[in-house]
């Protein structure tokens, strides 16, 4: 379970990052985006996925949460 | 020499790893590719960060040279212990030339060497006790000083001992802050992860320390110069412009740097990222926690620092918008007047970088606007966010190395030839009596600042200078080089 920074970039796109593993990526799709539901499924750039527990509230970006690695 | 091909390139690359076993070779060979500006990340086509290989020649350091050397040393009014053996911290003494204003020795410390100066009986007993001695001692000669930091080397990591207990008493005992660091030589692959831990060290002991103190006046044009580490004076010449364009810079981190600069800078409204490598954790650290956006700025050569400059102001009120575009406009005959000197001097001429972990790609921009070419370059301890910013700066084709060891990039430059080579001392005295002109791009080779508009001129001076200098043209004995033509003269007699 990585630790995820989560960031807006200027562009406002999300950026997914892991320190352990220098993994900058940009977030392509979220399963759930809505003011009331938020994470599940997320496909990055590179086409790696990663699953964020969902919550009832968007999480206050930045901020630092665990992922799950998905394996394709 | 023209440009490479890729193929020639791809060739070159197979021909230098030829002499390696085929374990070592299959390792070596994910460490060295060709640019591609097509590609958006880099670990498609190279591999970092990794171990080196035993049994080749690295140029990296490590972990305490990160903390100690790179990001604590330059805070001028701390004290750091070099704590273990003498040699770590008197052979790398002042090296890295941080300048900064005080009165060493009273107020600043900056060029002295401390350390806890470890003997065999300190191993063998623990040297937790030496060190509370160390500390007392430094407080009774150097009143003046407004911290300690204890930059562990490799024993004390090794023997166990448990440096954060010492800290913690004798900073309740002198009422001063006083930060362990396990900045321990063997940890991790390069001096990287030293930078990393450095930045931890300064985020659990330093950071908060004025949290919810609101006597600070801040205005809303307070920005901190974050990796930027003063050699030579780069971080004086980069805050006039800033200073300039009306921010006001509040911190500095590290060269000339203070620590209540620091614990001032959770207040600023944006952090400006020089080095991206040795410091975007604190940075991405203060964004999650205080909220304060950082960006990336390069303020090597003309284009850049324009780019830079707008970029830093977009994130302001029109009043700044102008100071940036009255900052170019100031320096613009400056520059161009430098252009014009040394361009016809250096036009075409090409460069080889091997470097630490921000330089390889963000001197590229200056060496262009004199009009010269990179044709290869390579990080130390890049991570794959460093390549990724990398391949777009880089023309098609030119060499990338990684973790570059000492025969692969002789072979590079003996077949590349080109006309500079940029890289650290222990490769400069090699390519110098080899015959190429070779800058040291890691304190200037004793020149400098290359920051900013001043920077710039300095840098095309010192570029000028070395390549073209005589010296290159007398490098075969006479009667080697003009056989030929002294054959004519002969006859003649
Ligand atoms: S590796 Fe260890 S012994 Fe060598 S310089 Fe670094 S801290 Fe000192």
């Amino acid at each position: 379970m990585p630790s995820v920074m989560l960031r807006k970039r200027e562009d406002g796109k999300l950026l997914f990052y892991i320190a352990k593993k220098d993994l900058e990526e940009t977030i392509e799709s979220l399963e759930f985006d809505s003011p009331n539901r938020w994470g599940g499924e997320v496909v990055l750039g590179d086409g790696s996925k990663y699953y964020f527990e969902p919550m009832d509230t968007p999480p206050k970006i930045p901020m630092t949460l665990q992922a799950k690695r998905l394996s394709e | 020499m023209a440009a490479m091909t890729r193929e020639e390139t791809e060739a070159l690359i197979q021909e230098v790893l030829e002499v390696y076993p085929e374990k070592a070779k299959a390792d070596r060979a994910k460490h060295l590719a060709i640019n591609d500006q097509s590609l958006e990340k880099s670990n498609k086509c190279i591999t970092s960060n990794r171990k080196s290989l035993p049994g080749v020649m690295t140029i990296r350091g490590c972990a305490y040279a990160g903390s100690k050397g790179v990001v604590w040393g330059p805070i001028k009014d701390m004290i750091h212990i070099s704590h273990g053996p003498v040699g770590c911290g008197q052979y790398s003494r002042a090296g890295r030339r941080n300048y900064y204003v005080g009165t060493t020795g009273v107020n600043t410390f900056g060029t002295m060497n401390f350390t806890s100066d470890f003997t065999e009986k300190d191993i063998v007993f623990g040297g937790d006790k030496k060190l509370a001695k160390c500390i007392d001692e430094i407080e009774l000669l150097f009143p003046l000083n407004k911290g300690i930091s204890i930059q562990s080397e490799c024993p004390i990591g090794l023997i166990g001992d448990d440096i954060e207990a010492v800290s913690k008493v004798k900073n309740k005992e002198h009422n001063k802050t006083i930060v362990p660091v396990r900045c321990e030589g063997f940890r991790g692959v390069s001096q990287s992860l030293g930078h990393h831990i450095a930045n931890d060290a300064i985020r659990d002991w330093v950071l908060e320390n004025r949290d919810g103190d609101e006597s600070f006046p801040t205005t809303p044009y307070d920005v901190a110069v974050i990796g930027d580490y003063n050699i030579g004076g780069d971080a004086w010449a980069s805050r006039t412009l800033l200073e300039e364009m009306g921010l006001r810079v509040v911190a500095q981190w590290s060269g000339d740097g203070t620590i209540a600069e620091i614990e001032k800078t959770p207040k600023v409204k944006l952090n400006l990222i020089h080095c991206y490598r040795s410091m975007n954790y604190i940075a991405r650290h203060m964004e999650e926690k205080y909220n304060i956006p950082w960006i990336e700025y390069n303020f090597f050569g003309p284009t850049k620092i324009a780019e830079s400059l707008r970029r830093i102001a977009a994130h302001f009120d029109d009043t700044i918008k102008e100071g940036a575009e009255r900052v170019i406009k100031r320096y613009e005959a400056e520059y161009e007047a430098v252009i014009a000197k040394y361009k016809p001097r250096l036009e075409g001429k090409r460069v080889m970088l091997y470097i630490g972990g921000l330089r390889p790609r963000h001197v590229i921009g200056a060496y262009e606007d004199l009009g010269m070419e990179v044709v290869g370059t390579g990080y130390e301890f890049g991570h794959n966010d460093d390549y990724d910013r990398t391949i777009k700066e880089m023309g098609n084709a030119t060499l990338l190395y990684d973790d570059v060891t000492g025969y692969e990039f002789e072979e590079f430059v003996k077949r590349v030839q080109p006309d500079l080579v940029g890289s650290g001392i222990k490769e400069k005295y090699i390519f110098q009596k080899m015959g190429v002109p070779f800058r040291q791009m890691h304190s200037w080779d004793y020149s400098g600042p290359y920051h900013g508009y001043d920077g710039f001129a300095i840098f095309a001076r010192d570029m000028d200078m070395t390549i073209n200098n005589p010296c290159w043209k007398s490098f075969k004995a006479p009667w080697k080089t003009e056989a030929t033509e002294s054959e004519p003269v002969k006859a003649v007699a």
